[in-house]
């Protein structure tokens, strides 16, 4: 790993090479939000704080094009109609810069889903492959966060292509995987070999910034063993609104819905971020729905990632401990207290009938 | 006795006959408070009452069904919420034991956010708060730092003729005098601006949507919920692409179904995660509804709303002059 030191007056020259040749997307303030978009000459980064939407949308967008089609009537038949299709894959180089390693931490998640032996999404895959992540190290923890219970920490590299670390100054350049050590032969960057012990001091300050590690190891079984436990599950979502902020401001959910949206003869099939908190997510064409109320859903939101998740993915949780679910939710659900009552609080026996 | 301990002495002299009483509670940190539901007489020690108490409880009474006796503890404003869904039949008042409070403003957290950001100072990392005489007290970062309530009650509060709870079957401490007038002054304002200037500032600000219905469900007034528009695909009316026209198009319908209902309590600016200015779009409507009217919705607990009534001569608007 090369240790490269990037001065702080620097930056905006290093995005704009960056940005000469591929879509480099940064957090910006809009309002009171901070949310990824392309740097152009004069973009100001936010970089002292985590920002509200992750670039998820890099990889994954909120709404994408999966094909176009046609239909064709044959006018010596107008009964026989053709179709024509267009697959429809945009996956332009890019580079996130500025997101937090439990932002790209989520990909990691996804991979598991989209790109694994048994399935290959090209879409997902395409993008995947053309986009690099420059992350920053946090330096401070925020009262939400919580990467460290999930097996992550403040300054995970996991998923990062390059890993920035705040220090005097500047920052703190290092690569981590192979496409990320070619970002580093830009002549803006300098030796940074002899700074590596300054940003460790600032790796193990935002760690410990963090407070207690509570291991939900426990919590896959736990969860199961809860899932016929209706008054435990109505009991901690009397409070959710079944809004999807939770899931759409995650960096680790990743359902779509896919939808043909149509004119006339002609028209798309898209695909769009969905969310295990509304009602129709899982709808039925009958009329039937196997999640009726809002218990059952956050049921589903949390034992996906506490529990089924693992389940079939070496124990890995999916979830990056951002918080934004908990900091950004209308009515403060906290997922944290959640897992661990699930943890903690004994399992209710089913009634016999 | 202090209004906080006489709440209690209410609730808990009513709870045998309810199923239970949301209140508000401590979050996730100090900054946060959250909705507690109140069962039995121990749940009473989670229980809060201060400017973080930012959330319109009166959301909840729609989402049990009818018969469940609840109880809800509701500021000046969001008592305007329970009266409306008492008008328009979505509640039954046997239903129902309100709570009133008196208010004095509650916080926006989104302007303490930006006083705390101009001390270079993040509110995820707030460890301490304390209202002091007209001020709230922080600690951030090893930081002191102490901001005027002026600076950070939410705008809502600046304008409130509601300070007391309009409906209520209880009333805890002292019916606050005085009232602010709102003329609309902001939407006023608003419209100044040129039709293109008001268009480019709504598609900057819808931009930012992620389309996640958080405005939507946080509001005590928009009902359908599972049964939206915007994602029903039989019929359906919108698509789900994330273009602006969708995001846009969804805010109108939003902003259509609550003219003359919302009362203006602020829980979708409020929920929503990227902060756009939605009660903008609200306030809109309902001082054309002020205007044609001279309606405030939830005010008057006997009249009929009136685009749930229909007379054949409107008194302000003229039709045959046209």
């Amino acid at each position: 790993m090369a240790a490269k030191y990037l001065a702080s007056e620097k930056l905006p020259a290093w995005l704009a090479e960056l940005a000469a040749s591929r879509v480099v997307l940064v957090p910006v303030k809009e309002r009171d939000a901070v949310v990824f978009r392309p740097y152009s000459e004069g973009v100001k980064p936010v970089l002292d704080r985590q920002a509200n939407v992750p670039p998820k949308a890099s990889i994954f967008p909120a709404s994408e094009s999966l094909m176009s089609f046609k239909y064709i009537k044959n006018p010596e038949d107008l009964g026989q109609v053709a179709v024509e299709v267009h697959e429809t894959v945009d996956a332009p180089p890019t580079v996130v810069f500025g997101g937090r390693p439990c932002d790209v931490r989520g990909f990691n998640i996804f991979d598991r889903v989209y790109d694994c032996p048994k399935v290959q999404d090209p879409y997902y895959k395409a993008r995947r492959e053309n986009t690099l992540f420059v992350t920053l190290a946090c330096e401070d923890a925020e009262n939400a966060c919580f990467c460290h219970w999930v097996g992550s920490s403040p300054s995970d590299p996991v998923g990062s292509d390059v890993l920035l670390t705040p220090i005097q100054g500047g920052y703190l350049v290092e690569d981590v995987s192979k496409r990320g050590k070619a970002l580093l032969s830009s002549k803006l960057l300098a030796d940074g070999s002899k700074r590596s012990t300054e940003a460790k001091a600032v790796h193990k300050a935002a760690l410990e910034s963090l407070g207690e590690v509570w291991n939900p190891e426990k919590a896959p079984a736990k969860l199961l063993e809860k899932f016929d436990d209706m008054g435990f599950w109505e009991d901690v979502s009397a409070k959710c609104v079944s809004c999807g902020a939770c899931t759409y401001l995650c960096p680790t959910c990743y359902c779509f819905n896919v939808t043909d949206e149509r004119s006339g003869m002609k028209g798309e099939r898209i695909r769009t971020w969905d969310n295990c908190m509304s009602y129709l997510f899982t709808l039925e064409a009958s009329g039937h729905n196997p999640r009726p109320t809002k218990a059952h859903r956050l049921k589903n939101r949390v034992g996906h990632k506490f529990s089924y998740y693992p389940d079939i993915h070496e124990g890995i949780f999916a979830c990056c401990g951002c918080g934004r679910c908990i900091k950004l939710c209308p009515v403060s659900v906290d997922i944290r207290e959640i897992v661990r009552l699930a943890v903690e609080r004994p399992t209710a026996k089913p009634e016999k009938s | 006795m202090p209004l906080l301990e006489e709440l209690k002495a209410q609730i808990t002299r009513r709870l045998p006959e309810l199923d239970l009483v949301i209140g508000w509670g401590q979050g996730y940190d100090p900054l946060h408070h959250t909705p507690v539901f109140i069962k039995t007489e121990a749940d009473l020690d989670k229980l809060v009452f201060d400017p973080l108490c930012v959330h319109n409880l009166s959301t909840y009474l729609t989402r049990y069904v009818h018969g469940k006796k609840l109880g809800v503890v509701v500021k000046g404003c969001d008592s305007r919420s329970v009266v409306e869904l008492l008008q328009e039949k979505l509640i039954k008042r046997e239903d129902v034991v309100v709570f009133g409070l008196p208010c004095e403003g509650v916080a926006d957290l989104g302007k303490i956010k930006r006083a705390l950001a101009e001390q270079d100072l993040d509110i995820g990392r707030v460890r301490t708060v304390s209202f002091e005489k007209g001020s709230l007290a922080l600690t951030v970062a090893g930081k002191n730092v102490e901001l005027p309530m002026s600076k950070v009650l939410a705008d809502k509060c600046g304008r409130c003729k509601y300070h007391n709870a309009v409906i209520h079957d209880e009333f805890a401490g002292q019916p606050i005098e005085g009232q602010s007038q709102d003329a609309y002054e902001d939407v006023a304002a608003f419209e100044g601006q040129t039709l293109e200037e008001r268009m480019e500032f709504w598609r900057e600000q819808m931009e930012r949507c992620v389309r996640c219905y958080a405005c939507r469900n946080a509001c005590p007034l928009c009902v359908c919920r599972d049964y939206c528009i915007a994602q029903s695909r039989e019929p359906g009316w919108v698509s789900q692409r994330d273009g602006l026209e969708e995001k846009l198009f969804f805010q109108m319908i939003h902003a259509t179904h609550l003219a003359g209902r919302c009362t203006e309590c602020g829980e979708c600016e409020r929920a929503c995660p990227v902060d756009i200015p939605l009660l903008l779009l609200k306030r809109k409507l309902n001082k054309e509804i002020l205007d044609l009217f001279d309606y405030r919705a939830g005010t008057e607990p006997d009249v009929k709303p009136p685009l749930l009534s229909f007379k054949v001569k409107e008194e302000n608007i003229n039709e045959r002059g046209w």
